[in-house]
């Protein structure tokens, strides 16, 4: 049988020993070849959950395992297998898109010739072949925001992490975002992606979790959820099961 | 080797693109290290080549005014301008500034006839002693009042080692002219005839010669100048200048979340500490190479003394890297604990600037307050500086650097071991 693609067992964590704890016996598991949309009010522990994923953060306790493989004790094999993108455009303003490409390709794993070729096809799929050579810092943000995304797939990812792929990006680099999304997962890639963007999300997501206060608070197909708690789109889901009060962290 | 190579063409890359930050690497040590090796290379010229502006007011009217004015002239020290006798010390002093003499010096009414009795006062009691008369009378014209006092007036921004000097000189000239009237007062006594000029010039002449000679570590008698001490000491100053460049670009990286995102691919984050340290230590080695260009090349053409380097350029090299490393380990340090761009800015140029003071990069060591000698040895430039003199004042070579390079290595440990501690904190390595 195949691994699924994340598989978190009995996990727990807490950001300093006098902290609250973020997340306490969590279980969690998202199969080969989804569109997981990991949703929940501000501070609920997405990012928190996004980074254990990535390995930027260590957990206190449990298991993480990335196609079928410990996160912890085989962490460099590990980072092979997934992609990560920011929520912050996380690249080299100074540097054009072909040169920021040319190095994260490289620390990725990817030889000379394969980031060569990685970069003019990246460009041309996400409409940047005309400003491959111009800095970063002189884009908009939904240019930045490509540059973005095609630096997490550079090196054709099994998974990939999206945290918020499209905050403060025009429609139409979301469109072009969300569509380029939809091919890479239907090539086998899966997707794991948080959002606010409710409306976006249920166009892209073929499965679903509501995260709260570190627990699991609903996960399943979009359309089974809808119909569990009888409501008729994400937002009414999302407001049913969060509530409506701030969470102003 | 791939990897590493893209990592340092980002850097490179990066630097090359932010002009004001490649100003303040190159174009402000060469600015800084022309302009003060002018100043300080006037400043000794005036000291050591030229003579010092003096303006002499003679109250006197007979002739040992004359031979102390003379005497004064031939030490070489001084341009001597003689006044108006009628001036008062305000007119004399208010001449001073409008002729930017740094010392004026009044001689009395009756130095002469004072100077003349003095003489023939301690021939009389010479020849007592002696059991011998002389045959003139004493001149009792001045019997009852001493000799009156020379003054000096001099420029409150003299300082005070050139003014104990130019004391030095008018006590000198003072005493040879006193010797003089005794010589003479005491031949007049013992004999009708005058004292002959050549038997004069020979007793009062007749000094022991002592000859000055520069002491180096490679035996050679060459004479440090303001370029041997400045080229090297803004030299280390400009390569600690790059932690405001280095540091800031550390900042970028962690607050842009280019650390996190490194941190979530298959290679190690040291290799991108690594790139960064061995890109800026090649700029720092870049600095060298151009001021010490400059000083080679361009300074002779600008009337400043060549830059002569030392003849182990080994040792050159070493010491380079040392201090190199050193700067770029300070620069780390600053990035990865700063919490923004401007507390990397404000507290790394502040504590070079600070470092520089008490290391004896802006004032020699050996000029320093007793209280500060402590405190030095903490700044890294100072031991860079003592490495850069040994080779440069001193000729030494790579054994008489080890004992400024100890303390360099030592501190560059505690550097980047810091640095570590705090990445590891933060859950990057």
């Amino acid at each position: 049988m195949e691994a699924p693609a994340i598989n978190i067992r009995n996990l727990n964590f807490q950001y300093a020993e006098n902290s609250g704890v973020v997340l306490k016996d969590f279980n969690f598991n998202v199969a080969l070849g989804e569109r997981f949309g990991l949703f929940g009010p501000n501070g609920a522990g997405k990012t928190t959950l996004m980074n254990l994923m990535t390995g930027v953060l260590q957990p206190v306790s449990g298991n993480i395992e990335v196609l079928g493989k410990n996160i912890t004790t085989d962490e460099k094999s590990v980072k092979k297998l997934f992609g990560f993108v920011p929520q912050h455009h996380s690249l080299y303003p100074e540097l054009s898109p072909a040169e920021n490409l040319e190095f994260f390709g490289a620390w990725a794993g990817l030889n000379r010739s394969e980031t060569k070729e990685r970069t003019k096809e990246l460009l041309n799929v996400l409409g940047l072949s005309h400003v491959a050579d111009k800095p970063v810092s002189k884009f908009s943000g939904g240019m930045k925001s490509r540059v973005n995304l095609a630096i997490g797939v550079i090196h054709r990812p099994k998974i990939l992490f999206l945290d918020e792929p499209t905050t403060g990006v025009d429609v139409q680099s979301r469109h072009a975002i969300i569509q380029y999304l939809k091919e890479l997962n239907a090539a086998g890639t899966t997707l794991i992606y948080t959002s606010h963007h409710l409306s976006e999300a249920e166009s892209l997501c073929t499965q679903v979790a509501l995260i709260d206060e570190g627990k699991i608070v609903a996960k399943n197909d979009l359309p089974t959820l809808l119909k569990e708690h009888q409501q008729d789109g994400l937002e009414g889901l999302f407001l049913s099961l969060t509530g409506h009060s701030y969470r102003d962290s | 080797m791939y990897k590493l190579y893209t990592a340092i063409l980002k850097e490179l890359r990066i630097m090359l693109r932010d002009k004001a930050a490649l100003a303040v690497m190159f174009l402000m040590p060469v600015l800084l290290v022309v302009v003060i090796t002018s100043i300080q290379n006037s400043g000794m010229k005036m000291i050591n080549d030229n003579t010092v502006p003096m303006l002499v007011c003679n109250r006197d009217t007979g002739e040992s005014s004359a031979q102390f004015i003379d005497a004064l002239q031939k030490i070489g020290m001084f341009d001597i301008q003689q006044t108006n006798p009628a001036l008062t010390d305000k007119q004399l002093t208010d001449t001073m500034h409008t002729k930017d003499a740094m010392i004026a010096v009044t001689i009395p009414a009756g130095f002469t006839p004072a100077l003349n009795y003095k003489a023939q006062k301690l021939t009389g009691k010479a020849l007592t002693e002696f059991g011998m008369e002389g045959k003139g009378p004493v001149d009792t014209a001045f019997a009852v009042k001493e000799t009156p006092p020379i003054s000096m007036f001099y420029n409150p921004v003299l300082q005070e080692s050139f003014r104990l000097s130019v004391n030095g000189a008018l006590k000198s000239a003072q005493q040879f002219t006193e010797n003089r009237a005794v010589l003479q007062a005491l031949y007049a006594a013992m004999s009708d005839k005058q004292l002959p000029d050549s038997l004069e010039q020979e007793i009062l002449n007749n000094k022991s010669v002592i000859t000055q000679v520069p002491s180096a570590k490679d035996g050679s008698r060459k004479t440090p100048n303001a370029t041997q001490h400045n080229v090297p000491a803004w030299t280390i100053f400009a390569m600690f200048f790059i932690v405001v460049s280095l540091s800031t670009n550390v900042v970028k990286e962690k607050v842009s979340g280019s650390f996190i995102r490194l941190k979530t691919l298959p290679t190690s984050f040291l290799l991108n500490l690594f790139a960064k340290q061995l890109t800026y230590l090649g700029v720092t080695l870049a600095q060298v190479l151009v001021i010490f260009s400059l000083g080679i090349f361009l300074f002779p053409h600008i009337g400043l003394p060549k830059l002569v380097l030392p003849e182990s350029l080994t040792s050159l090299l070493l010491v380079s890297i040392a201090c190199g490393w050193c700067a770029v380990s300070y620069g780390i340090l600053i990035g990865v604990y700063a919490k923004s761009m401007e507390q990397a800015i404000g507290f790394g140029a502040v504590s070079v600037v600070i470092l520089a003071a008490i290391g004896g990069i802006i004032v020699p060591s050996f000029a320093m307050p007793e209280a500060l000698h402590l405190l030095m040895k903490i700044s890294p430039l100072h031991w860079c500086m003592e490495a850069f003199n040994t080779l440069f004042l001193e000729g030494g070579y790579i054994g008489n650097v080890l004992r400024s390079l100890l303390p360099i290595l030592v501190v560059i440990a505690i550097m980047q071991v810091a640095a570590l501690l705090r990445l590891r904190k933060m859950r990057l390595l």
